[in-house]
């Protein structure tokens, strides 16, 4: 799959009590959770935000607590895929588990603009910033979780599983 | 190649002689935790997967702990789904309000885990349960709703940072300041992906509350889970609280670890984490004159008995400052009848305390205790990001039990020898 969007820059550490604070985990859904998504460190993020942006973090994303509701916020709002210099653990499982695509690549804050146009060829593990020209890679997913982001996430997964088993 | 103890304990629920890091396994699961705010989440997810059963109904818990007693309708309508889902699966361990406390606490307490056992839980702080010799982590909403399906999940074998501690702790430091010393010194990703393996005579010296307040706090470092060996203490915490069988597992003589951390306790002094991240720790000498408002002592990480008896040591015959508000949450029901039969409530009730029913609540920003703009805290708990505890103005410092009842007594952030 390739993804294009532009691009939203984030520091290190961005934890999941701002991607979606707590106050507002009283529901599941996408889209309510999406309207509060970073707000407490970007207030008009929800609003500016385009289907397909992508965001472009540092080190550490996601750390903090262990609610999907912050891969799901950031997947309702429409943004495609997030690629960080390093992601907390729990927010990567979480991340693939629910289908939002995600990237490590150390090199490509340092080298761009907010607002710069993105192609990703996730399958590669190739970003390319159209803006600049420039092109970088990242390491592919393990076999064993590219199943699962090719299933649509690990709940389509196990269903797969499953219905095969009783086939 | 030796093994450490997380690998150990891997290896044996993945049915393997041996695991290396970085191996991709998937281990037999002892038990299954969510709480209000994840597991509607995961039973959404569950029913998906349409098998119409859990894989085993006394190897869930369900404790409805974040937003209860319910604070608004959309919590209380959450909390109605984990109750429905509970009835209608059976499920043995789920926690009424007036029976629950919070999870970490509790799922110890009613001896739900116990050496040598897996267990995730969707909650960041499960780690905890490595305090008894456990390999636990968090996980999210949609690998519970699998774990309760399958009975097991996934792994990547963790790498590990053996974490020595030694020698004995002056005055009142505590556990707190064990675990916030740590995260300052390696960074809040200084374990990333890791197990953070604590061992030398300094841990078998910690009391088992401090084990748990440290394990608890592993992933604040970005750990995968924090693990103690298990000795004399840990056993007796065992058998006075669980008829479920244990087994020891020891780290190898010639286990690999990405680093190794040593910790001389005897020079540690009370340890502040300042906004907004835990890793930004000062020792209180340090710390200059901060006033605050608001002193939270209790939550996952110190809202156990011995917690609590330090917090009326410092409390009794003294009253909490005019400008604080100091709110005390037992983290269990169990809890709280130990500190009324001690005499724990009544000394904090008549220092102007407010004492809670067990609840998460101010930690997260829930209810019970949130801060205004430009407020200051002073907490017991485990996170000071920007906006944890209410207003994105408001800040969080992070400190042991004796150091926040010592700061409601002066009004500012103060060691308890100020006011002892």
């Amino acid at each position: 799959m390739v993804l294009k969007g532009k691009t939203h820059i984030f520091g290190d550490n961005i934890d999941t009590d701002v991607i979606i604070p707590a106050r507002y985990l009283t529901t599941v859904d996408p889209n309510e959770l999406a309207k509060n998504c970073m707000v407490d460190i970007d207030a008009d993020f929800a609003g500016r935000v385009q289907k397909g942006d992508i965001m472009v973090a540092g080190l550490n994303f996601g750390c903090g607590s262990s609610r999907e509701h912050a891969p799901i916020a950031i997947k309702g709002s429409g943004v495609s895929c997030v690629i960080a210099r390093s992601f907390a653990r729990i927010f990567y499982r979480n991340a693939i588990n629910i289908g939002l695509p995600i990237l490590e690549c150390d090199e490509i804050l340092d080298e761009m603009n907010a607002g710069d146009e993105l192609e990703v060829d996730l399958a590669k593990g190739e970003i390319t910033n159209l803006t600049t020209g420039k092109k970088y890679s990242s390491e592919p997913f393990p076999e064993f979780m590219q199943e699962i982001i090719a299933a649509g996430g690990e709940i389509a997964y196990l269903r797969k599983k499953f219905a095969k088993q009783e086939a | 190649m030796g093994m450490t103890m997380t690998q150990k304990i891997l290896a044996h629920s993945a049915g393997k002689d041996c695991v290396k890091a970085g191996e991709l396994i998937t281990a037999k699961l002892d038990l299954v935790l969510g709480n209000d705010i994840t597991s509607p989440l995961a039973i959404q997810e569950f029913e998906k997967i349409g098998l119409g059963k859990v894989f085993d109904k006394d190897k869930i818990a369900l404790v409805p702990d974040h937003f209860c007693p319910n604070k608004d309708i959309k919590s209380a309508e959450q909390a109605n789904v984990v109750r429905q889902f509970a009835r209608k699966y059976d499920i043995t361990n789920y926690f009424e309000v007036g029976q629950m406390g919070i999870e970490h606490a509790l799922i110890p307490e009613k001896g739900l885990v116990t050496a040598g056992d897996v267990v995730i839980g969707a909650d960041s702080h499960t780690c905890t349960y490595g305090a008894l010799g456990a390999f636990s982590t968090g996980i999210g909403s949609t690998d519970m709703a699998a774990g309760m399906a399958t009975g097991e999940l996934w792994f990547k074998v963790p790498d590990a940072i053996k974490v020595v501690l030694k020698g004995k702790k002056k005055n009142m430091v505590s556990g707190k300041d064990v675990i916030l010393h740590l995260i300052g010194k390696i960074g809040v990703e200084g374990a990333r992906y890791m197990s953070l393996e604590f061992t030398g005579e300094g841990a078998l010296d910690l009391s088992i509350d401090e084990r748990f307040t440290i394990a608890n706090m592993a992933i604040e470092a970005g750990a995968k889970n924090g693990i103690f060996p298990v000795d004399d203490v840990t056993l007796e915490y065992i058998n006075a609280h669980s008829k479920k069988p244990y087994k020891v597992f020891e780290a190898d003589e010639d286990a690999s670890y990405a680093k190794v951390v040593e910790i001389d306790l005897s020079t540690l002094d009370y340890t502040v984490a300042c906004p907004h991240l835990p890793s930004n720790t000062k020792e209180i000498a340090n710390l200059g004159d901060i006033k605050v408002d608001q002193v939270v002592i209790g939550s996952c990480t110190n809202g156990r008995i011995e917690d609590l008896r330090v917090a009326a040591k410092i409390l009794k015959g003294k009253k909490v400052h005019k400008n604080v508000r100091c709110i005390v949450f037992p983290a269990t029901q169990k809890i709280y009848l130990d500190a009324i039969s001690e005499g724990l409530i009544q000394t904090l009730v008549e220092a102007g305390v407010a004492v809670s029913t067990p609840t998460c609540g101010p930690c997260l920003g829930g209810h019970m205790g949130i801060l205004a703009k430009g407020e200051k805290c002073v907490a017991t708990t485990n996170r000071n990001f920007i906006g944890r505890m209410g207003h994105i103005e408001s800040e969080v410092y992070l400190a042991s039990p004796a150091v926040a009842a010592a700061s409601a007594v002066t009004g500012k952030i103060s060691a308890p020898e100020e006011v002892l």
